[in-house]
């Protein structure tokens, strides 16, 4: 049995006080963010709707890391998947979130003012899906799908703390292929419309896939140091180990490989095909400072780190561990930067104050929000059936 | 007839891991343990190291993915020139999918040759399966068996050392003439 300490966080702990710095942060940055929209709304826009996708994918990570955990029956990471669970509980906060890119929108995505003009014919011909009301509509089913696969799932496992009913794990695993369809096919749909239709003439079918790449590879960087700090806080001792180290920093390495494959792969067909409208992407992002930095993306993000992860040694190191987790949430920083702010500056990478203050913002309230669900409850699912075999996982 | 070494059978696992650990601290270094099922943490009982694989299948692949790189530039640039849909006649993106699949050849085949070069096979025969205990092997008992090769192998001192690690029998192992 586990020690009761060792898997809550102890009130009065700088960590149950996560809500209130985290809501601190948040709350001074969206002041900030705001302040700065009236003098220059289009850089408030670009700005949020970047540190919004970065959070987002923790969230969204966190909701098909859940999802797959059930579907595949893994016995390794139930000791990790309430802290997943709670990365997935934020997202009802995101819906929130999403409304000052509702109310930039024009600013945002130039197919609303080019089809108004109704002058540029390849946007006319994708005005029955890229119009402002479908849009809209597609949002609001987005956030109800993904809120509430989240819920179903968060309240189950939670209740499964009090009741450890063996039934909730058997539901929940049935649920589960049909949530990760459902999950795939909005998230693609919602990265085509947040992210590829700001350059409305540009498209990609792999580019949800690629969304999701990013996004798992920061999920397991997060989860790595979420446990290194609840441990050097003296918590999880006992109930984290090496050997689900040495598993997170596999999918880590895996998911870094997976994200090179699917960017190469977008890459790769665009170059060949050399068709105007999808060559244009990789245009932009060749010239001037941005070509430095998708060299720095193709280095950073796959190259080193391939390197980095491979040895077993390293995986079995959760400092060294979760050294080159943050570098791969800074890569993923890096990769949505890629890909969202060329949009707003063609000419070179620019940064400011209204990118820190959007970042502040988004990031203070998701760790407020993250915080508080981590205090909530036990940070393991206590009496998952399987728990025991987490605990003494070993790998061969 | 010349020693192959010397076969100990024990009863259970647990007899068995303290029988490695005693093994391992009388400083042997060729010998083996042999069970019906993995048994976690025998490993670190018997002291093995890691194994070099993995360096072997990090060199072949990367050599193979270096190789298959270096063909297609030869062939397409240097050899061959011909323009291909108004691609450069060093076209790197295009050569990326053959380099990685070599890559993975490469990887491949160093791990599975690579883990039989290691274990020493296929061979055809064993001498320990000269010992008809031995069968049970794979069945329900757990065996030790220590090289006559080893620097510290002793036909009599081994015997008495393996008898008195809780082995439930003790025998000598003879190379087949």
């Amino acid at each position: 049995m586990i020690p009761r300490e060792q898997i809550t966080i102890p009130k009065g702990h700088w960590l149950a006080r996560l809500p209130l710095i985290g809501g601190a942060i948040g709350v001074i940055g969206l002041a900030a963010s705001f302040a700065l929209a009236s003098s220059n709304p289009r850089q408030f826009a670009f700005s949020w709707l970047l540190a919004f996708l970065f959070f987002a994918s923790l969230a969204i990570g966190g909701l098909y890391f859940v999802l797959i955990h059930y579907a595949t029956q893994a016995g390794w990471g139930i000791a990790v998947r309430r802290l997943a669970e709670n990365m997935m509980g934020t997202i009802p906060l995101f819906a929130l979130l999403f409304l000052p890119v509702i109310w930039q929108m024009r600013e945002l995505f130039p197919w609303i003012n080019a089809l108004a003009d109704g002058d540029d014919k390849l946007i006319a011909a994708k005005a029955p899906y890229l119009n402002t009301s479908f849009f809209l509509v597609r949002a609001v089913v987005y956030f109800a799908v993904w809120s509430g696969i989240a819920l179903v799932f968060f309240r189950r496992s939670r209740a499964q703390d009090a009741s450890g009913d063996p039934r909730i794990s058997i539901l929940l695993k049935r649920l589960s292929p049909p949530a990760i369809v459902a999950l795939a096919l909005t998230q693609t749909f919602a990265t085509f419309d947040w992210v590829m239709s700001l350059d409305p003439h540009w498209y990609s079918t792999i580019f949800g896939v690629y969304w999701f790449a990013g996004s798992f590879v920061s999920t397991f960087a997060f989860l790595v140091l979420a446990i290194v700090v609840l441990q050097r806080a003296g918590l999880m001792k006992d109930v984290i180990t090496l050997e689900h180290f040495h598993d997170l920093g596999k999918l880590l390495f895996a998911f870094t490989v997976f994200w090179a494959y699917i960017g190469f792969s977008q890459f790769f067909l665009i170059w060949y095909g050399n068709i105007p409208e999808e060559t244009i992407f990789f245009r932009e992002r060749l010239e001037g400072s941005w070509k430095a930095m998708s060299l720095l993306l193709a280095a950073g993000h796959f190259v080193i780190p391939f390197f980095f992860f491979m040895p077993r040694s390293i995986k079995r190191k959760p400092t060294l561990l979760a050294l080159g987790a943050a570098w791969m949430l800074l890569m993923h920083l890096v990769d949505l930067t890629w890909l969202v702010m060329p949009a707003m500056h063609p000419h070179g990478v620019h940064f400011g104050l209204s990118d820190v203050a959007a970042f502040a913002a988004v990031g203070g309230l998701f760790t407020a929000v993250f915080g508080r669900l981590c205090a909530g409850s036990a940070l393991i699912p206590v009496r998952d059936p399987r728990l025991s075999e987490s605990l003494s996982f070993e790998n061969v | 007839m010349a020693a192959y070494g010397v076969l100990a059978e024990y009863a259970s696992p647990a007899d068995l891991f303290r029988a490695c650990e005693r093994v391992r601290e009388a400083g042997y270094t060729k010998w083996d343990a042999h069970t019906p099922f993995p048994v976690h943490g025998l490993d670190r009982a018997m002291g093995m190291r890691r194994s070099v694989l993995p360096w072997i299948i990090l060199v072949v692949g990367l050599s193979a993915a270096a190789g298959g790189f270096l063909l297609q530039w030869w062939v397409h640039d240097k050899a061959y020139p011909l323009t291909i849909s108004g691609k450069p006649h060093f076209a790197w993106p295009a050569y990326v999918p053959i380099t990685f699949e070599l890559g993975v050849l490469g990887g491949a085949l160093a791990a599975v040759l690579g883990m039989f070069g290691l274990n020493q096979l296929p061979r055809h025969h064993h001498p320990l399966f000269e010992i008809p205990r031995f069968a049970r092997f794979s069945d329900d008992r757990f065996f030790i068996s220590i090289e006559a090769g080893d620097p510290r192998f002793d036909p009599t001192a081994t015997r008495h050392f393996l008898e008195g690690s809780g082995a439930t029998a003790v025998e000598l192992v003879e190379e087949p003439a």
